[in-house]
């Protein structure tokens, strides 16, 4: 909770919390009221009831107060979702081609690898295609998701802010090993990232 | 034959018969599956949706013990990811979405509003033989070669195309379902329109007939479109037309958006009749007026409405327009508020009542308590950003098994200890039925609140295997499913002793007010005698703050 490893993370747990916040006070205070009527108007001590019924005053105050909160609650969801749509036009883009039950990277240079390594602090696109079902492209780590689907193109982007290595997992059911449809992202500095795709397109040049 | 009057049902001399032994042509279980009486057909499908239940409950058992530990425990992931989608299929199509409407509305729409039964009682028996027939098709599908399905409910193309396993007998029966419910909505549409007693008018009606005519509109307008797009995948299938299928030119996210326009107001099916539940349930044990009448009656109606709207949110991430996005969002928080008004006004019933905490009392109070958990997280999924992360994982796994589990099988348990004296005629031990509550009440925190905690760390769904750091929460989960299971069938076993060894019941144990409550227990077959002229208002509780113990 509220690291710093994508540039996202702060706009999900943000609004997380806000809302849990939010939620937490109100269950309290609807439990304990329960608890508080349960005991002090049972039947034992309190055998004649009162037919109250109702208040228009309290019937408004809790339909505008939930609106209100209702609303800030979507505008900041909305507010972090539009964040997450506008990717700079200078980020480093890569190809992802998600199929039963692997991920494809592809680089600009044409390299084709299965786990992903990415340069700290810059931002990366990463477009997403499926060749065969529908797949999600899923790192817990980073708060970003998006669905892999055929005959369609989808992406995302993101800045890795933390050097390490973090699980990119499925998240859309694709058939018998979903669950194992695992790979890996790993965040390096600019100078280990250049030396790295440097090994690679020689390895792969010979 | 002879002392007895087949037309009224009741004895020669006008006396009061139960409906089991009222007199009639057919004979053994005939007696049950061909009659038209609205009782007789809210018990067969009381039966049937248990039974039902309990398969659908045993597969979640065994889904939980693989889940104990990472790695294989008891199956092969092509079996649990079988076990997931049977779990699922049977308890959405064949028990939650029929649920209380064909089990409790049947039962007691026409005595909540006087009426001897619903508009159209052949058609309410064909609804049931469409049940019957529908889960039957379902059920074939795992006798077949290649087994049951493995997609998941939601029958995601293009996976579901791809797959080998017997994806259109499940279909197939989807489909029949679909009309079983469509009929039952349409009857009691028609039934709450047309045969309310003298003197009822729409505002003198219990609330709980109000949540089953939402919910009419909302099997009658939702459930055709399910209906379309089964048709359109066996087009598709049968004659090669591209309509979803990527693979022939399709578009898989049509699918997605039709599958949704129904299914996602199926969850309102399945919530509203048992918000309906609970408002009959607080005032009855609170001896008074329900808090705020008018307001729990149209918001059941603005939930329908703004429920139908919504479905997209199911959608999130696979890449629809920002305007789409917004326009589903916002929506989505708007349809938190009749639930929120609901809740506040069901807590504010309790003030100044005279509580009793019987049995189904305990249930709706629990329902309150799991249903506003459920709500909450629900906010979290429909604020844009947070549901890019949490789609797909456990937090929406544990977010609908509040709202269904928590919310809409507690107010199915509720509603069974609340009319069971009324149905059976019988009293159930309340000492066991309130161990079984507690049982069932923390068996389910601690199996459905671990999966907030990892979802929120990044566990996925529809996942047989998992990494070792989500083991704890797993296994907290599974320990709960053994505490959760004793106490249901507890529950069970309590109800089920009853029928044989239980007190007799009076006509109105609990104290209630509307008119179910002023005819014998059981019900005559004619309900009925004279057909009632109402009066007062539907939770008039005057008498008990008069100090009258007894209603004249």
């Amino acid at each position: 909770m509220l690291t710093n490893a994508s540039n996202f993370i702060k706009e999900v747990d943000g609004v997380f919390l806000f809302i849990l916040g939010i939620s937490l006070l109100l269950l309290i205070m609807i439990t304990v009221l329960m608890v508080i009527f349960v005991f002090k108007y049972n039947r034992k001590k309190n055998p004649k009831p009162r037919n109250i019924k109702g208040n228009t005053t309290l019937e408004i105050i809790w339909t505008v107060i939930p609106t209100v909160l209702a609303v800030g609650m979507f505008y900041y969801g909305w507010y972090g979702y539009k964040k997450m749509t506008a990717a700079p036009k200078d980020a480093y883009e890569i190809n992802v081609i998600a199929k039963m039950w692997k991920w494809d990277f592809t680089y600009p240079n044409g390299v084709t690898i299965d786990s992903l390594v990415v340069p700290i602090n810059k931002p990366v696109k990463l477009n997403i295609k499926s060749i065969d079902v529908n797949h999600s492209f899923f790192i817990p780590a980073f708060r970003i998701k998006k669905d892999a689907i055929p005959n369609k193109d989808n992406y995302l982007w993101f800045i890795p802010q933390e050097k390490g290595v973090y699980d990119i997992l499925c998240a859309e059911y694709c058939g018998l090993r979903h669950a194992y449809m695992y790979s890996k992202i790993y965040v390096v500095h600019q100078d280990e990232f250049d030396e790295w795709m440097k090994k690679l397109s020689v390895k792969i040049n010979q | 034959m002879m002392l007895t009057d087949i037309k009224s049902g009741n004895g020669h001399n006008g006396e009061y018969i139960d409906f089991y032994n009222a007199p009639t042509k057919r004979k053994g279980i005939f007696k049950w599956i061909f009659s038209t009486d609205h009782k007789r057909i809210g018990i067969l499908y009381l039966v049937s949706l248990l039974t039902f239940f309990s398969v659908a409950v045993i597969f979640g058992f065994l889904m939980r013990l693989e889940l104990i530990a990472p790695g294989k425990t008891i199956m092969d992931p092509q079996t649990y990811n079988q076990i997931f989608t049977l779990h699922g299929v049977i308890m959405i199509f064949l028990f939650i979405i029929p649920g209380i409407p064909a089990v409790f509305g049947n039962f007691l729409l026409p005595l909540m509003i006087g009426a001897r039964d619903v508009a159209f009682p052949r058609l309410n028996l064909l609804s049931w033989w469409l049940f019957i027939l529908g889960g039957f098709v379902a059920v074939i599908s795992l006798f077949l070669p290649g087994g049951p399905a493995d997609t998941g409910w939601t029958f995601y193309i293009p996976y579901s195309v791809r797959t080998n396993t017997n994806v259109i007998p499940a279909l197939m029966g989807a489909f029949i379902l679909g009309f079983s419910s469509i009929l039952t909505g349409l009857n009691f549409i028609t039934t709450i329109h047309r045969m309310r007693a003298p003197g009822m008018s729409w505002f003198k009606m219990p609330l709980f007939v109000w949540s089953l005519y939402a919910t009419g509109w909302i099997q009658i307008l939702a459930t055709p479109i399910v209906g379309i797009t089964l048709l359109l995948v066996a087009i598709e299938r049968w004659f090669g037309v591209g309509i979803f299928d990527p693979a022939l030119g399709g578009d898989p996210i049509l699918y997605q958006h039709l599958f949704w326009i129904y299914s996602h107001p199926a969850v309102y099916i399945m919530i509203l009749p048992a918000m309906g539940v609970i408002s009959e349930v607080i005032p009855v044990f609170s001896r008074r007026t329900i808090f705020g009448y008018k307001f729990i009656a149209f918001s059941s109606i603005a939930i329908a409405f703004f429920g139908s709207l919504v479905w997209a949110h199911h959608m999130f991430t696979v890449g629809m327009s920002g305007t789409a996005m917004w326009i589903f969002s916002l929506l989505t928080f708007l349809v938190a508020i009749p639930s929120a008004i609901k809740v506040f006004n069901w807590v504010s019933t309790l003030y100044k009542g005279s509580i009793e905490l019987e049995p189904p009392m305990l249930f709706a109070l629990a329902f309150i308590f799991n249903f506003t958990i459920g709500g909450f997280t629900g906010l979290m999924q429909g604020a844009l950003s947070l549901n890019i992360h949490i789609h797909d994982t456990y937090f929406i796994v544990g977010h609908f098994h509040y709202v269904m589990f928590g919310g809409t099988g507690f107010g199915i348990f509720a509603a069974i200890h609340h009319w069971f004296p009324k149905m059976f005629g019988k009293m159930y031990n309340k000492r066991n039925a309130k161990i079984s509550f507690a049982l069932i009440l923390g068996g389910f925190q601690l199996l459905y609140f671990p999966m907030f905690i990892m979802g929120y760390l990044g566990m996925p769904r529809r996942y047989y295997d998992y990494l070792p750091e989500f083991h704890i929460w797993h296994l907290l989960s599974t320990i709960g499913s053994w505490i959760l299971i004793p106490g249901l069938i507890l529950m069970f076993v309590n109800l089920i002793m009853a029928l044989k060894k239980g007190q007799r019941a009076e006509a109105n144990p609990w104290g209630g007010v509307t008119l179910e409550w002023t005819i014998p227990s059981p019900p005559s077959f004619e309900n009925f005698e004279k057909i009632p002229v109402v009066e007062k208002e539907p939770y008039d509780f005057t008498h008990y703050e008069l100090g009258e113990e007894v209603k004249n």
